[in-house]
């Protein structure tokens, strides 16, 4: 049977619910455990072999070299797709996904983040 | 279909940028007071160049890609592709990646057909149902980020099978999920067999017979509403549609309020289809390591994506990149019918019976036509030409690519 | 005259209607979210769109009638802001009254339509011209109901004044229950002319854009919003006149806080209404308008005529 204002029930319904959305910027629900965000560099690990900047299907990584078995990786984030293929690609698990997604700047040169946790000052971004 | 210059009806564009529509697509309709007496489409405003893309990239690399050929079926795009990337380079992969396939694509259809709910009340001007069913999409949103990793670009294929396990923790995540989605499903059918003003602004729109649904290809709901029940995933079955039990749903009805129910009672079997993946998934490794190099050899492989039948022809040279890559997708198939369904119709119809074919206009853009308005007719361009001008025209701006590109070929 | 300047400008005028209006838009979009299990605007939201609007650069299309485009909102806003003059809002009697004002303030309230279908179709653009047919062939068809329900309420008080309407039905309270069937009809054309769900056929969004609206922008838009604010505060009061005064004898600050209320029940209504349904059809529209409304209405104005005949004064 048909009538007009079916759905009268579920609106007077959720009147009295919690709404469901939520006061973003005021608020964060997160994002959950394994999502694909912001890279991760462990240069200990790291080899130079360079498979991640051969997967990398947006060349938005690039390993240095700055030393004597010493590398560093810089990542456009703006480049970036967050597919996290080269955490796969990587045989020695140097590269981790973090669940980190909100790294709009308004300066695009700061996109541009230099993963390095030896050299403590390029790691602050 | 008539063309639309014979008339002297008042002619409103519809697009590229209109309300109605969410990608930029062109249909120009001639009015006689409320009534359309012609239409006529134009495609090819979100041309990307996504398969000449994927000469240039490694099959690895041109997976992202296509899985970004569309936003809301990108599971149903990169298996399609990876599906004929594995035929050619003869993988067999586990059955536990295949079912991890369906599980995602399962997922991928539920969010499809919520998401196509909520833009047809849009349409209609129901807004309340958008947001409704939009804020359910959010269940099972939520869900696809926990066992892939992104809301929307899901990743979780790769050459030779999947990239992410389900745990057991996230299998009884999914069938919590489930549940909730089911109960509201089967309020949002009540509610689309129970509202009035629903059903009057459905019923008997956008129709679209049995005869025409045949000639014209329509494939997906749009076919299955028209009584063809045709569904690759029962006629060619791909990944573990082969051992799950599934109904295809189709009505008779032919119009906008068939595809509506047609998409609803896809709903309901892609719940049962995701408990059956849950109950029978085999234990076992869920990825077959494979050379980069695919040996020559070409293949089209076929997937029923939440709009309809999607095609994917690759061909492969022996390299690690292919040589050429063809996407065929259900939008196109579709596209044809929409001037057919317009026909003697009222504009208040149009974005509905535009929105019933479930429309992605940037899967379906795979060519630019473009027309010599001085001198009519039409010539073949080849992709150096249009590189070569492209590379002209950034001179005259002022953007002069040459230093670069002497710098990248000595690189090389 | 400073107490006219008093009333025109403050009180019931244009500050009033302003600060109401933008307090009706308010409580409209918050329950219209609430409705949908959303957060909805904070308190300043309409505030602060007005403002935005207000500052942004003003584009006027080339091909459209300049004096008529620009003039058309400010035409829209003073029409259905000198009707509230008429409607008795603070006591027994409104500021000017006098008997037959009732047609004068059902004419005001059509200006503004008038008005979007002039400013729509000398904006030259196919959307705005459809959206201005559109709009007025919808007046045709909510306006005769909405018409007939309140004359059948008039004729039962015997009066043509809005304010001698009132006082008759607040001081007859039982006869409120005779008008139950105009006061929903009403109600419901009251979404017709404030271009609401399920009648916003002239402004549907996803078939012509904005309608009439289309190529209106910055401050000419900022006019045209708040006089569908004051259209929708005026046309709920028009209704709370008519259907549902009450509290009308209690001291000023009384009558005022009973006006609010009532104005208030009428926005609650009109914005639980355009939540319930799905848009209709032009063609729709104008059947069920005629189909039903109309009936009823004559049912209403038939029923209250032989009212005034059995029961004696």
């Amino acid at each position: 049977m048909s009538r007009p204002g079916k759905i009268t029930r579920l609106l007077i319904q959720s009147l009295f619910k919690k709404p469901a959305t939520v006061n973003y910027p005021a608020k964060r629900s997160g994002m959950p455990e394994g999502f694909r965000g912001k890279l991760k560099f462990n240069p200990q690990m790291c080899i130079g072999c360079k498979m991640c900047m051969r997967d990398c299907p947006s060349g938005a990584i690039e390993i240095r070299k700055i030393g004597e078995k010493q590398f560093e990786a810089e990542v456009n984030l703006a480049k970036c797709i967050y597919c996290g293929q080269c955490v796969d690609s990587c045989l020695k698990h140097a590269l981790e996904i973090t669940a980190e997604f909100e790294l709009a700047k308004l300066d695009p040169a700061q996109l541009k983040v230099i993963l390095n946790v030896v050299n403590k000052d390029s790691l602050e971004e | 279909m008539h063309d639309v210059h014979d008339f002297e009806d008042v002619k409103i564009p519809i697009g590229p940028q209109h309300p109605a529509l969410k990608e930029p697509e062109s249909f120009l309709i001639s009015l006689r007071g409320e009534k359309i007496t012609a239409s006529s489409v134009r495609l090819g405003y979100n041309h990307r160049g996504i398969e000449k893309a994927c000469e240039e990239r490694t099959y690895t690399q041109g997976l992202y890609l296509i899985e970004r050929i569309c936003g809301i079926c990108s599971h149903s795009h990169s298996t399609c592709f990876v599906q004929a990337v594995e035929e050619i380079a003869g993988i067999e992969i586990t059955a536990r990646a295949k079912y991890l396939r369906t599980l995602i694509g399962e997922l991928e259809r539920i969010h499809s057909h919520l998401l196509w709910l909520g833009v047809a009340g849009h349409e209609i001007g129901f807004d309340t149902l958008l947001m409704y069913t939009w804020r359910d999409r959010e269940v099972v949103m939520d869900l696809l980020a926990t066992l892939t990793g992104n809301r929307v670009n899901y990743g979780i294929n790769t050459v030779g099978g999947v990239r992410r396990d389900i745990s057991h923790k996230q299998k009884e995540e999914v069938l919590k999920a489930i549940d909730i989605l089911e109960e509201r499903t089967k309020y949002y059918i009540d509610l689309a067999k129970g509202e009035t003003t629903l059903i009057k602004r459905l019923q008997g729109v956008g129709v679209l017979s049995h005869e025409d649904a045949e000639k014209l290809d329509a494939v997906g709901p749009t076919a299955r509403a028209s009584g063809i029940e045709r569904d690759v995933r029962k006629d060619d079955p791909y990944a573990a549609y082969g051992e799950l039990d599934f109904k295809v749903i189709s009505v008779n009805s032919c119009d906008v309020y068939g595809r509506t129910l047609v998409r609803l009672g896809e709903l309901m079997e892609s719940f049962s289809l995701v408990r059956q993946v849950i109950r029978k998934i085999p234990d076992g490794s869920i990825l077959v390591k494979s050379a980069r190099k695919v040996p020559a050899g070409e293949a089209v492989s076929r997937y029923e994506a939440p709009r309809g039948e999607d095609l994917h022809y690759v061909r492969a040279n022996g390299t690690e990149k292919p040589d050429r890559v063809k996407v065929r997708a259900p939008t196109l198939a579709n596209i044809q019918s929409v001037s057919k369904m317009l026909e003697d119709r009222y504009l208040a119809d149009m974005p509905i019976v535009i929105a019933a074919i479930d429309p992605c206009f940037s899967c379906t853009d795979r060519l630019v036509a473009v027309r010599d308005t001085k001198n009519k007719g039409s010539n073949t361009v080849v992709w150096e030409t249009i590189r070569l001008q492209g590379i002209e025209w950034y001179k005259n701006k002022g953007i002069d690519f040459t230093s670069l590109n002497e710098k990248l070929t000595k690189l090389s | 005259m400073l107490k006219a300047l008093f009333h025109i400008l403050i009180f019931p005028g244009l500050s009033f209607l302003f600060v109401f209006g933008f307090f009706a838009e308010y409580v409209d979009r918050k329950l219209y979210a609430r409705l949908q299990n959303r957060i909805g605007p904070p308190w300043f939201q309409p505030l602060a769109d007005f403002i935005k609007l207000i500052s942004k650069q003003e584009i006027i299309p080339e091909e459209a009638d300049n004096n008529v485009f620009k003039l058309m909102p400010l035409l829209a806003l003073a029409a259905s802001s000198v009707a509230i003059l008429y409607i008795p809002i603070s006591g027994e009697r409104s500021v000017f009254s006098f008997n037959g004002d009732v047609i004068v303030v059902l004419y005001l309230l059509t200006i503004p339509t008038f008005a979007y279908f002039l400013g729509g179709w000398y904006s030259r653009s196919v959307y705005s011209m459809i959206g201005a047919v559109r709009s007025l062939t919808q007046l045709f068809a909510y306006e005769v109901p909405l018409f007939l329900c309140i004359l059948a309420s008039a004729m039962l008080a015997d009066t043509w004044s809005l304010s001698g309407i009132a006082a008759f039905y607040n001081q007859h309270i039982g006869y409120w229950f005779c008008n139950i069937i105009g006061f929903v009809v009403a109600l419901i054309c009251l979404l017709g002319k404030l271009e609401k769900v399920p009648f916003d056929i002239p402004e549907a969004e996803t078939e012509i854009v904005a309608g009439s609206f289309t190529e209106y922008n910055g401050r000419l838009l900022a006019f045209i919003r708040m006089s569908f604010n004051v259209e929708m505060v005026v046309g709920a009061s028009l209704l709370a006149a008519v259907f549902l005064p009450f509290g009308l004898n209690l001291a000023p600050a009384g009558v005022l806080i009973c006006y609010l209320i009532q104005v208030l029940i009428i926005i609650v209504a009109i914005s639980f209404l355009r939540t319930l349904f799905a848009r209709l059809r032009l063609d729709q529209m104008i059947n069920f308008c005629w189909k039903y409304l109309a009936p009823l209405a004559f049912l209403q104005v038939l029923f209250n005529l032989t009212l005034k005949v059995v029961l004696p004064r």
